[in-house]
Formats: structure tokens, sequence, C-alpha cells
């Protein structure tokens, strides 16, 4: 079936959603989603968004950027980054008037509270600048954002799982779609397409992200000739609930936690002096990992799932009932232990994807190092990479980025359409999507993707993780591609068509396998440490020969690097230091 | 420990009807009664059905009947349905949804009756500054509301759906009290006819099902007798 709208969105997070309601107000839009659009993983998102308002002291959007960049370690984009903090506070006062319920100060103004790397006159000390609803910041965005589409009747195929994108050259023409409900291809022929799939954290064994996050938009890009950028940059959170890898809110540090060892040391003194505890997420987790290898963790065996303890015992009951109810209760359930009587056991959990498919600050895709537009397609939130989190992201700043660029994007989508022409499909576009999917369900016997997954998982955890060498990382990229090898041969097990869940799960290993190559190859070729990409064969960040993103294509099954310029316009890159 | 997990299967198009399936399945007792399922999806049987998403519920995917409990497969423990190695647990999926596949259902009606409410902010009054002033008392009076997930717990588990199908449900009604109950609303106009109605508010008789489902903690019965005061009080001024 070939269907025709202006605007095809792909994702219905915070910047799927946020686009849709901008592009819907100008253009026939239609949103794609392989889920409920409320059971998007931006409503997992906790502790807040950053935004300079100034409520409860003195902050400015240029220190804000400052932070970012620095945050990022110098690989930030500086002129989105200053885009990313001035229009912030718009974007939190338009989330507000629409309905979103902040936390408020005693004046009835939308409360602020501490974030990591976030500080007052470029890095004096911490700030009070995320906004926050509880510790559900991100469900509220989510909610707010889809109670606007019902409102401004925005519409919606729920359970749609993209397999293709159409392209003629550089331009979009539309998508191929398998429906969830019936295993029915579809065609969506479209002007404009916007990638806003969200992270791909399943890629690695522990991390906060949903099953859901397989990095479809991405995968599908990359598989069509696009180029993906510094994917070398993944982002562990410090804290994630030890064996589980359940987030626990750098909020928690934000009103006042404190990580200790197991001799009971707040040991962020000794790797970050001014700002402790609010160190950006890079170097806590880095720390943690480092008082693990020394034996310093709780069990003290050295092993590297040994853990840490969070402590917000001294926050009181009523503090942690009104600032930090949802991860009290995790810990609750999963743990049976009140945070306020008890530390909780955390170690780094794999979070946030600071790379993705290369965008320009209106969401526009980029081919290659020059710049190049791919008329037609766009990409805004964790799938895409515009540069604003550089190669290390900070806290509460993804919710901001699915906002302002999910915003922006929308917007040139609205105007793009206008001038645009709709494309000519026909059926045989679906042909490459076609035989994928009869290969995976042609009934014959092939192992299963269960085992496949399993072993990607426990490799890319152990070998592409926080620290990281040559020797590891190459022996990674072997093994990577072996599993692809064998992916060439998996079957389904269920050859029914309604809901068969068995199939999208080996359409999402596919793509996953995909990126997990291309993070492997990205980081085994970055020479340097930097941000979120420690080398220990390569400690120090090299500006000389790496002061550069990377451009990794995926070629018949190999990865080839190009490199693309970082703005560095506004601010000198200096040693990052707190 | 090793369990038995008894799961209702169907497939509209090829099965008669529905029937239940036993998997054994060797788990933590620590762990998720999701992380069973998918040890059944991926090691033992790929055609079993289910949704899932967030793993630790926050994203209302997972909601099915467990033991006869409605509630979330990620935020339930093994050793909270479970006493003893070999015993049994029993999973549905949840009621008065049409099943799609296994323990996947249609919540079309399920949201189609969310949104009759207008789940949305109704203000059209200018903003005079640049966010709305809100106390922090104001703000608390629907906090519990703003949690709800619409993962159809509640829906199921309610008893009165039973006799009365066409009831709205508590999920609607509490994300009703969301909005009337929020300092910055003015929408009690366009809402309480809705909630007034047969299907609305009144075939509640209070049985508390939905508050003991909910996974998220909200008074669900509460706010829906709320909502009627709220309705009563609005008939009374006019």
């Amino acid at each position: 079936m070939i269907h025709q709208f202006d605007t095809i969105i792909v994702g219905s997070g915070g910047a799927g959603l946020y686009a849709a309601l901008e592009a819907s107000r100008k253009s026939k839009t239609a949103v794609l989603s392989k889920l409920y659009p409320v059971r998007s993983h931006t409503g997992a998102a906790q502790g807040g968004i950053s935004a300079a308002l100034g409520n409860v002291e003195e902050d400015k959007p240029e220190w804000h950027a400052f932070d970012t960049v620095k945050g990022g370690d110098y690989l930030v984009d500086q002129q989105a980054a200053q885009i990313l903090a001035e229009e912030a506070v718009q974007a939190v006062y338009d989330l507000e008037n629409r309905g979103l319920p902040f936390n408020r100060t005693p004046e009835g103004r939308i409360d602020q509270r501490r974030f990591g790397g976030h500080t007052r006159n470029f890095g004096e000390g911490p700030v009070r600048r995320a906004c926050y609803a509880a510790d559900r910041t991100g469900h509220m965005i989510l909610q707010t954002l889809y109670q606007q589409c019902i409102k401004n009747e925005v519409s919606f195929f729920d359970e749609f799982q993209v397999v293709d994108l159409i392209l003629d050259g550089t331009v979009c023409k539309g998508l191929v779609v398998v429906e969830l409900a019936t295993g029915e291809l579809h065609i969506f022929a479209a002007k404009a397409v916007l990638f806003a799939t969200g992270g791909f954290g399943r890629i690695f064994k522990i991390t906060s992200n949903a099953y859901a996050n397989t990095g479809d938009g991405p995968a599908v890009c990359a598989r069509r000739g696009i180029p993906l950028e510094d994917m070398e940059f993944y982002q562990f959170h410090p804290t994630g609930i030890m064996g589980l890898g359940i987030l626990i809110s750098e909020a928690v540090r934000g009103e006042g936690g404190i990580l200790r060892n197991r001799d009971g040391e707040r040991f962020m003194e000794r790797y970050s002096p001014t700002l402790l505890d609010l160190a950006p997420r890079d170097i806590v987790a880095r720390s943690i990992q480092t008082e693990v290898f020394e034996g310093k963790g709780i069990r003290g065996d050295r092993k590297i799932d040994d853990y840490v303890h969070l402590d917000a015992t001294h926050l009181g009951a009523d503090v942690l009932a009104a600032k930090l109810p949802d991860i009290s209760g995790f810990c609750e359930t999963y743990l049976g232990l009140n945070p306020a009587e008890k530390a909780i056991p955390v170690l780094p959990t794999a979070h946030y994807a600071m790379g993705g498919i290369p965008t320009d600050t209106d969401g526009r895709v980029l081919l290659d190092r020059g710049g190049t537009v791919v008329d037609g397609l766009y990409a805004a939130g964790e799938c895409a990479c515009v540069s604003v989190h550089g190669a290390n992201r900070l806290g509460t700043n993804s919710l901001l980025d699915l906002v302002v660029f999910g915003r922006r994007a929308g917007l040139h989508i609205a105007g793009y359409v206008k001038q645009a022409t709709m494309p000519a499909v026909d059926e045989s576009a679906a042909a490459e999507a076609r035989e994928f999917i009869g290969r995976l369900t042609d009934g014959s016997k092939g192992p299963h993707g269960g085992y496949i997954t399993d072993e990607m998982q426990t490799t890319m955890m152990e070998k592409i993780g926080i620290y990281r060498n040559e020797k590891d990382m190459a022996a990674a990229v072997e093994e990577i591609k072996e599993l692809r090898q064998r992916y060439g041969a998996v079957r389904v097990q269920d050859t029914t068509k309604q809901f068969n869940t068995d199939l999208l799960e080996l359409i999402e290993l596919g793509n996953l396998l995909d990126l997990s190559l291309i993070t492997a190859e990205s980081a085994l070729k970055r020479q340097e440490s930097r941000g979120a990409h420690s080398r220990e064969d390569y400690p120090e960040r090299d500006d000389d020969n790496w002061l550069q993103h990377t451009l990794a294509y995926l070629e018949d099954g190999e990865v080839r690097l190009d490199f693309k310029e970082v703005d560095t316009s506004i601010w000198e890159p200096k040693p990052r230091s707190y | 420990m090793q369990i038995t997990i008894k799961i209702q299967r169907y497939a509209p198009d090829t099965d008669e009807a529905p029937y239940f399936q036993e998997y054994t399945v060797e788990i933590d007792p620590h762990a998720r009664l999701l992380d069973a399922l998918m040890d059944i999806k991926r090691f033992q049987d790929g055609s079993l059905g289910f949704r899932k998403s967030c793993a630790h519920g926050v994203c209302g995917s997972d909601a099915m009947r467990i033991n006869g409990q409605d509630g979330l497969a990620c935020k339930t423990l093994v050793k909270d349905v479970v006493e003893n190695d070999g015993d049994t647990v029993v999973v549905e999926p949840l009621r008065y949804l049409p099943v799609q596949r296994d323990l996947i259902v249609d919540q079309s009606e399920f949201f189609a009756k969310y949104k009759a409410i207008k789940p949305y902010l109704i203000n059209d009054e200018k903003v005079a500054e640049k966010e709305r002033i809100q106390s922090p008392e104001e703000r608390l009076v629907f906090d519990d509301s703003t949690n709800c997930i619409l993962c159809a717990s509640c829906y199921s588990a309610c008893p009165v759906p039973e006799e009365h199908p066409s009831f709205i449900g508590p999920a609607a009604i509490a994300q009703a009290f969301r909005f009337l109950a929020d300092s910055r609303d003015q929408g009690a106009e366009e809402r309480l006819p809705v909630l007034d109605a047969e299907n609305g508010v009144w075939p509640c008789q209070n049985h508390f099902k939905c508050t003991l489902a909910c996974p998220r903690s909200i008074m669900i019965t509460k706010r829906i007798n709320q909502t009627k005061r709220m309705i009563t009080d609005w008939k009374g001024e006019k």
C-alpha cells in the first residue's frame, strides 16, 4: 500500500512530537511510531531540562552555552550550542504554557536545581539551571507534547516499524515501513521525512535504555549511504542501579547526594575538587570505574561489576518524597531499599549516544564533510548529531535538545514542503525491504537472534566500554563482524503475520549490529582521549590531530571514516578541568 | 529458582480459541517477571507475543494480568508472584480489550475514552508573564494524577465494565481530574458534561480495584470521588 503525506515523522518521543506539532500546522503530517506514542523513552528521562531562566539565582544563556562546549570537551559545534542555550529559555516557557506541571518556587515560578557540569560564570561553581517536574521531567514533557498532538489532531500510525529509506541521489522520497499488527509492508511517499527514533543503548549489556532503543533511524540511514557522526562517543551514566542499569538520576547529586567508596570516602574530592559529585558524567563514570579497579568498590574485588554507594540518606525523607519520588520507588521495587535510610548501590550504565545522523541546526541531514544537504531528509533528538553534545553530553541537555531542535526541524519542514513537489514512488521502492523480510520469514531453519543479541551486548560492554584500548577494540570489531555473518542466516520462529514481535526483534537486531560495528570502528580509529572516549593507550586529548568530527560510512560491511571540522568560532579549546 | 509460567496464547487469524501454554524458566527470584518472559522469547519460543519497552515501570507497555492481578511485568518481581521452586505463575492479557496476539491487546478503545475528556490544558488567555504563576500548594492538588502512564492496568482491574462496557474507565477520569484540578486550566465547561454522562463517572461504585492496581501509586478512586463532587458543585452553581 502506498500512502502520500507532505511530512512523515518517524518516532514519537520529544523531538518527533515537537516537530509534528510545528509541521502539522502547515503540512499534511503523519507520525509513525513503533510504540504507542506515550511509551517512548523520552518518558524515562528524570532530572530536568536546563534553561538560564535565572528564577532562583543569576544565570545567563552564554554561561550555559560555554558549559555545554566545555562539557563536550570542545568537540561541540559552538554556534549550535549557542542556539541551544538561547532558545532554551523560550522552550521551557512554551512547555509550561502548554500545561507542563513544573515544580514551583515559593513565589510560584518554575523551580530550578543543580546538575552536573552546569556552572555560574564560566566554571566558578554549580548553578541552579535545571527546570524539573519531580524526577519525572521527561514523562511530563512526553505527556504534554502528546496532549498537544491530541488537541491539534495530529495523525498517528502507531506500531509501524521503519525498514528502509527511499532516496534518489540527494533527494529523499519516502519510507518503507512494516505494520506490526498485520505484517504488511507500506510505502509512505513524502516530501519530507524526519527521523526522531532516539538512542541505541541496547548495543550494550547494561543500559538505562528501553528495549525499543535500537537506533532504527541511524541504521536505516547508514545502509543508504548517509554517514554517522562521532559514533565513538557513547555516554555511560555514572549511576545506574547495580546489575540492572536502571537510571538513578543525577538529580540525586544535584540535590546533595554523595558518591562514596568502600571506606565511606567522598572520592570525587580527588577527581574534581571544584564541582565534586556534580562534575560532568564522563568524569564521574571514570572516577567510579577507577575506584572499582583500585579495589575501593564496595565488594573490593576489582571486578568490572563491582559498585560504589550513592548516599542520599542525609537529604531526608521529605526531600526524597517531594523531589525524587520515582527513584525512591525504583530503589524500593528493585532493591528493597529505602534511600532515606540506606545508600544506593550504583555503577555506570550505558545511557546516551552523542553521535548520530549528521544535521545542521535546522535538522537537515548532511551527506558529507562539505555539508551537502539531503533534500527533504531531517533528523532530530538523540538519533541526530547537530553537534551540541560533542564528546560528552551534560545532564538535562538531552531533553533540551529534543524540544529546541525538534521544533526547529518542524519549522524548517513546514517551509520546505511548501515549495517541494510530491515525489513519484511505486511499489518497486519496497523491493529490497520485501526481499529482506522475505528472507527472515521464508520458513527455513536458521539460528535464532537471542544468542546473537546476547553476544553482541557482552562484546560491546566489555570491549567498547568506559576505558578502551586498541587490542580490545580490534577484537570487538572482529567479533561484531562475525555476528553480522551469523545474522545473515537467522530466521524467525514465528511465521504468523499478526503482531510478529519475533520479526520485529530481528529487524532491530540487524540495526543494532550495524551500529555496533560503526561504533566499534569509529572508537578504534580515534587515537586520543576526549570526553566519553577514554583510551588507555592514548590517555591525552590531542587537538592537533583529533579536534575533528568523524563521519563513518558503512560500505559493503566495512566502515570508512572521513572527518569534519569542528566549529570553535566562539571559545578557544582549553584543557578541561573542574 | 525454577518456575513455571502459564501463559494465555492466542493468534486470532489461526487459533480457534485462546489456550494456555506452560514454560519452565530458571530465574533469579529477584528478577522481574519481564526478564522471565524475555528469557522465553529469546531462548525458548520466539513466537510468544507481548509488548515491552522501558523495563522499569515508566512506559506502560507491559501491563498484563499476573495471577489475576493487573500490573506491569517489569515492576513485578518473580519472588512476589511465586513462593517455592516449581511454583506456577499465570499470565493473561488485560481484560475488556480485544486480544491482537497472546498478551497484546488492542488499546484503541482505552485511548479513545482518554481522548474524550480532552486531556490537554485548556486556557486561551494570553500569558501575562513568562510562565503562568502557580503556587507549590496549587500544584500539589493534582500531583499524583500527573504520574499516569496510560498503561490500562486500572481499566482492566475495574469490575464495572463487566456489566457496563461503555464506562469511560478510571484512567480517563483520573486524567480529567489532572486538568480540572490544575489552577491554570479553564476547561471545566468542556469536560464536565462528558464526565456527567451515563458512561462518565457515575457507574463507578468505589471498588478501589483501580487504586490497588495502579503501578504509579495514584489514588485513583479518591480522584474519581473528587471529580464527582466537582460535577455536583458545578451543577449546583448553574
